[in-house]
């Protein structure tokens, strides 16, 4: 069930606590849409309900309004959770690695917890993984299809994400730190609005003039791009400033040149956090089951879209397998991107 | 011959003015009190700040707007070196900040490190080096660079008291050699009295002109004198 959520909260977890009572407040559709299936539960959250407004009873004023709510909340609860400063983490002067000062008690203790955190993730994981793999030959042959768009929709929006990020990064890092803060309020943006609320306003907006569904694919890329945004910004943000300010009157002093500074000291520097922000992306685009849900048509589909169909079919068995395919494609686009950034002998 | 003609540095509250005269060769450290404005007037120098009145002169013709223009190297107190280049490519990197060194200069670039004594390590990276070691890779890019002018903002002072003695001899020696124009800013009236001829007492947003640093340290200025307290060498 914990399936589709499984790379927000990893993400959460590696990128900081403070991220996570944002996430747990974004990503309740998937969750609520499978556990309450299609049936008109009593008790929804916002993001179900706007959804059915959308999907069963298709009033679009109705979802419009909810959407709204649903981003005025998260809004506030986002922007309560930027307030709280990031601890600098990466100030590793030479590169060198850091040796742990703290004794082997507070390890027992930093395993333990991790423990009690991976298994919240690995037991129910565990499940689906264990029925998925029984019936790995039984899964539907759309499945490369979606597979495919999938990969292809995590890729764009990872590009994206990553052009946005940099973008700002790089335009905002210097400034002074309310300049700094508008810049991530813009990343906060995407935290704030769900797929779901921001797939409804842009439904709202193409559906006078054209087929939305048509626009499905670039849709949901950029969307998928914008939740990761956020994301991206916070890691990307403190590394470039960290660069400039250590290095920006070196490379001064040397005169050196615009484009060099890009490509041999920047672009090196920011090696690591780039590569961990395009995992991040690829991972969260390719979990999504926001705008996809309400753009496709019955022809088009992701594999989050495609197992969410199976269950609703109650092929609960083809449903498990499905998953094992997305878990696999989501931890290898990861696992790559994050590899990608390490892979420099010397950044090691 | 360095003239700072009555410049005037603003940063927020702060102001630094400077009037005075640095010849050829000398060796000046700069000392007082922190928040006096030391670092102010090495960044002042060193073409990082905007001075808001009065113009600075390298023999008779005025200094070029640009850092990387000026006739000048800098050994900072930290993040002289990056981390993910060789120490040959961070020394060659004085000669060519493009980074399209022909053979003659990488020669050159190996010659610098041999002449500071860490011909061996050209390949190693920056964290490979000890502190000392990384001071000598940013005393060999001051040699590649053939500028007349060296700015050096408390480039030893991590080091331990033996070893920064010995860096400090080094960079007298190698300033002496090439005969170039050196400021110092230091905290410690020894390295002072060790490195140079003379001294720019900088206090209270005032940069003095440099006084022979002996008979300065022997009959001190009140502000002097409370700067160093009873630690006078």
């Amino acid at each position: 069930m914990g399936l589709f959520s499984i790379d927000r909260r990893a993400d959460a977890a590696r990128y900081g606590s403070r991220g996570f009572p944002a996430c747990l407040l974004t990503m309740p559709h998937q969750l609520c849409c499978s556990i309450g299936g299609r049936g008109r539960a009593k008790g929804t959250t916002i993001e179900l309900a706007i959804y059915q407004a959308f999907r069963l009873d298709f009033d679009l004023g109705k979802a419009a309004s909810l959407a709204l709510v649903q981003f005025t909340i998260c809004g506030a609860v986002s922007l309560l959770a930027f307030l709280v400063p990031l601890p600098q983490t990466d100030g590793l002067g030479l590169d060198r690695v850091v040796q742990r000062l703290d004794g082997p008690q507070h390890r027992i203790w930093d395993g333990l917890w991790i423990s009690v955190a991976s298994a919240f993730l690995v037991l129910p994981l565990g499940a689906v993984l264990m029925r998925g793999l029984r019936h790995m030959l039984e899964v539907p042959p759309q499945i490369f299809v979606a597979s495919l768009t999938s990969l292809t929709i995590a890729i764009i929006s990872t590009a994206l994400c990553l052009a946005m990020a940099l973008t700002l990064a790089l335009a905002f890092a210097r400034r002074g730190s309310l300049a700094r803060s508008l810049a991530e309020a813009t990343g906060i943006l995407g935290l704030a609005s769900s797929p779901l609320v921001v797939g409804t306003g842009l439904f709202v907006l193409i559906f006078p003039y054209a087929q939305p569904m048509a626009f499905a694919l670039p849709i949901t890329a950029s969307v998928n791009a914008m939740m990761a945004l956020p994301f991206a910004l916070r890691v990307l943000m403190p590394a470039v400033r960290e660069t400039y300010g250590d290095y920006l009157h070196l490379r001064m002093s040397l005169g050196m040149g615009r484009w060099i500074w890009m490509t041999r000291i920047l672009a090196p520097r920011l090696r690591r956090p780039i590569g961990f922000s395009a995992g991040l992306a690829a991972a969260l685009s390719m979990g999504d089951l926001g705008v996809i849900a309400l753009f496709a048509d019955p022809d088009l589909q992701t594999l989050p879209l495609m197992l969410y169909r199976l269950m609703g079919a109650y092929r609960m068995d083809q449903a498990a397998a499905t998953a094992v395919v997305l878990v696999v494609q989501s931890l290898f686009l990861f696992w790559m991107f994050d590899r990608g950034g390490r892979g420099h002998a010397t950044l090691r | 011959m360095l003239h700072l003609d009555r410049l005037c540095y603003q940063l927020n509250e702060f102001s630094l003015t400077a009037d005075l005269q640095i010849a050829a060769g000398d060796r000046v450290a700069v000392i007082g009190p922190s928040g006096g404005g030391k670092s102010t007037l090495l960044n002042g120098i060193a073409g990082f700040l905007v001075p808001r009145a009065g113009q600075m002169l390298w023999n008779g013709q005025s200094m070029p707007d640009h850092p990387g223009e000026r006739p000048l190297s800098i050994l900072f107190q930290d993040h002289n070196l990056f981390p993910h280049l060789t120490v040959l490519d961070n020394v060659a990197i004085g000669l060519r900040p493009d980074m399209r060194l022909s053979v003659a200069q990488k020669a050159q670039a190996v010659a610098a490190l041999d002449q500071v004594g860490l011909g061996d390590k050209a390949m190693a990276y920056p964290r490979d080096l000890s502190g000392g070691q990384q001071g000598r890779a940013g005393l060999a890019r001051v040699l590649l660079r053939q500028r007349p002018l060296l700015l050096l903002d408390e480039p030893f002072a991590a080091l331990g008291p033996a070893l920064k003695d010995e860096m400090l001899e080094i960079t007298r020696q190698i300033v002496q050699q090439a005969g170039i124009t050196a400021l110092m800013v230091t905290h410690d009236p020894q390295d002072a009295l060790s490195f140079a001829e003379y001294a720019i007492l900088v206090a209270e947003g005032q940069a003095q002109a440099p006084a022979p640093i002996g008979p300065l340290f022997d009959h001190p200025p009140p502000a002097l004198q409370s700067y160093l307290g009873r630690r006078a060498p």
